[in-house]
């Protein structure tokens, strides 16, 4: 086990399965002789050569493409997208192609691409480097979608995503870049919480706070404080977020009858009206109260000194546990 | 305005080239009497298919009819290791590589996304993404590159496609990394209604020059130069010299699909026009001037797409419906517990009216 930021468990993840698998090729902007405008790649071109860590052209759309192709032919190329809103011009590639490969050929043509995309805000960044398109790709079958919130599951989940043999669209919370913790980063794929499961983050019997990415540290920071007003809060950190690990989710729900989900996108058709949704369909008995969303609001991403105003904070979702709650004066 | 290269013209006259008769002196009597059994067939497939899909048995078609000698030209100038990346018009190109005619028609009954295995013949599934091909073509030709293969990737691509992104995009990252992959354009003239001229102010062909990719305009309805272009190209990306394009100048002389109708943006003397640059009939005139068009060949071509015919209506009128839960079926590569959910339920529902 070594200390590392995000940033550096995700290089480390990279590292290896470059090392792995001479297959594994690394696209996209400034990722090589920069080493990523976050450096998630540093060093990886110096180590693994021009062919298999590449700066490729500014064309998203080129870069999911040539992907495409590459995979076509054997190869499992991880890409990165330089920012959350810079996806959109690959989003015809991954949409149309990217994602109905499998299908479209009876399984014959796999496609194993991941997708790195720094994702949320927080950040103090300028418009379209704050984005939470989750839903989006989430919406689409073939893709998987899952998005990451500790420096071990960023390692590990990203070589689980690239050793698949499914497109994996992979969310990296910028906020949480440079958080630290203790990583194994040759921990056995086998050995770890599958791909696709969800991690019970924090242990609680009163209300269950579902959570992903840069919002499960929120989520932990509101279960401590209110543990200290005497609520007990189960946090889930969801991980996939397509498909969703419901079996975790109701299991921990029918426990406590009672569920706010944190979402950092805009409200309208987000995951977490998904999971609303989900949960009063397969524990419609066991609530308490209507399950509660705390999102961002269904506006453009605001300019950095409206964001706060923007994203959930500590104080929104406790907020929200107390509508759960049915506190005096808070109503859903 | 580049110069249209051309070996046959459309009197059916072999022109001398210094530099092209060296690309296609290995075609004898024999060899040139295939190419046009070839097109006779793709014509006669494209005809059954029409006709198919007016008796109901296809729910579209595409037809090719007039870019024949492009298609055939082009795709038997092909290495069985060399892989298509094609649109959806592509049935002679396909037919080349060796697609059984009745797995031309599946995905036009709708009882498939896709006829064939890719693998298997060296040819991706149609796309109908406009354009979206040629990037997997570039992706497809740099993954031979680092193998250190000499396999070529040719996205074929038509008039319409030059104003997509993609293409543009393609042929960014191609000539960056050098790939060896070409861009074979189909100028048809016509995207569904819309005349080349609404798609370009320049030559097609003027266009990769600026992306540093060399460029050829070839008379698509001349099989003998489409397939001394096309090897020329093929030459060019083995030896590693990177990508090429090719314009070929042809029309599409049916409509877009079978829901199309041309009448409507287009005159008859226009198609009289390029019903007299007919691709057939021009290596016909030069088959019978090198005095090996005999009513042998012409028997032998006609018996060869009596044959596919029948196979084919006989083969894609057997097709059955696919299960109903096939449409669950390889949507993801590794288990997929929400979708087996609703795979499940979906299941029972359609067994609540067995009873």
């Amino acid at each position: 086990m070594t200390a590392m930021t995000m940033a550096g468990a995700l290089n480390a993840g990279l590292r290896r399965a470059l090392t792995d698998d001479e297959k594994v090729v690394l696209m996209g902007e400034d990722i090589g002789r920069l080493g990523g405008v976050y450096r998630v790649t540093d060093g990886l071109q110096a180590e693994f050569g021009e062919r298999r860590v590449m700066d490729t052209p500014l064309a998203e759309s080129g870069i999911l493409g040539t992907a495409v192709g590459l995979a076509y032919a054997g190869y499992r190329p991880v890409v990165e997208i330089q920012f959350d809103g810079f996806v959109y011009p690959a989003f015809d590639q991954i949409v149309s192609q990217v994602a109905k490969m499998h299908a479209r050929t009876g399984g014959r043509v796999r496609l194993p691409i991941t997708i790195r995309i720094p994702v949320g805000g927080g950040i103090g960044a300028a418009e379209h480097h704050s984005e939470s398109p989750e839903a989006y790709f989430a919406h689409t079958a073939g893709l998987r979608v899952v998005s990451v919130a500790t420096p071990q599951d960023a390692c590990t989940v990203l070589r689980q995503a690239i050793a698949s043999d499914d497109p994996v669209v992979f969310f990296e919370p910028k906020r949480r870049y440079h958080v630290k913790g203790e990583v194994d980063d040759a921990l056995a794929l086998d050995a770890a919480l599958p791909l696709g499961e969800a991690r019970v983050a924090r242990e609680g019997d009163q209300v269950t706070l579902i959570a992903w990415g840069g919002m499960t540290g929120v989520a932990l920071d509101a279960a401590e404080a209110a543990a200290d007003e005497g609520v007990s809060i189960e946090v889930i950190d969801l991980r996939s977020l397509s498909p969703v690990d419901y079996d975790t989710v109701t299991a921990s729900v029918r426990r406590t009858g009672r569920v706010v989900i944190a979402q950092e996108g805009p409200r309208e058709a987000g995951i977490a009206s998904e999971i609303a949704a989900v949960v009063t369909e397969r524990c419609f008995a066991f609530l308490e109260h209507a399950p509660v969303r705390v999102t961002g609001h269904d506006v453009p991403y605001p300019p950095a000194k409206l964001e706060k105003h923007h994203l959930p904070d500590l104080d929104r979702l406790l907020y929200g546990v107390d509508q759960v709650l049915d506190r005096a004066g808070v109503n859903a | 305005m580049p110069k249209t290269i051309q070996l046959l013209d459309e009197h059916g006259v072999r022109t001398a080239s210094k530099h092209y008769d060296p690309l296609v002196a290995d075609l004898d009597a024999d060899a040139l009497a295939g190419l046009y059994e070839d097109m006779v067939v793709i014509r006669r497939i494209d005809t059954e298919a029409t006709a198919l899909q007016r008796q109901g048995e296809l729910a579209l078609w595409p037809p090719l009819l007039g870019q024949e000698a492009a298609q055939i030209g082009s795709g038997r100038a092909l290495r069985a290791d060399d892989f298509v990346f094609s649109s959806y018009r592509e049935n002679g190109v396909a037919y080349c590589r060796g697609v059984a005619p009745v797995d031309l028609l599946r995905v036009w009954r709708g009882v498939t996304a896709s006829g064939w295995d890719p693998y298997e013949v060296g040819m991706a599934t149609p796309q109908v993404i406009i354009g979206a091909q040629s990037l997997h073509a570039t992706g497809y030709a740099l993954g031979m590159q680092n193998d250190g293969s000499d396999a070529v990737a040719i996205a074929y691509i038509g008039d319409g496609a030059m104003s997509e992104g993609d293409v543009n995009e393609a042929m960014v990252f191609a000539a960056t990394f050098q790939a060896p992959v070409i861009f074979f354009c189909q100028n048809n003239q016509y995207a569904i209604s819309e005349p080349v001229s609404l798609q370009t102010r320049v030559p097609l062909a003027d266009r990769p020059a600026g992306f540093g990719i060399p460029a050829v305009r070839v008379d698509g309805n001349d099989v003998l130069a489409v397939m001394a272009v096309t090897r020329e190209s093929l030459q060019r990306a083995r030896r590693g010299d990177g990508p090429s394009f090719i314009e070929a100048i042809t029309y599409r002389m049916g409509p877009h699909t079978t829901a199309d109708d041309p009448t409507r943006y287009r005159d008859a003397a226009e198609l009289d026009e390029w019903r007299g640059r007919d691709p057939l009939a021009r290596l016909r005139t030069l088959l019978e001037t090198m005095g090996a068009f005999g009513p042998e060949l012409e028997e032998r071509a006609a018996a060869r797409a009596d044959a596919v015919a029948a196979e084919l209506r006989a083969g894609i009128v057997a097709v059955p419906d696919p299960a109903p839960l096939s449409v669950f079926a390889n949507v993801y590569a590794e288990p997929h517990p929400e979708l087996d959910r609703q795979r499940d339920a979906y299941a029972r529902y359609l067994e609540g009216f067995a009873s």
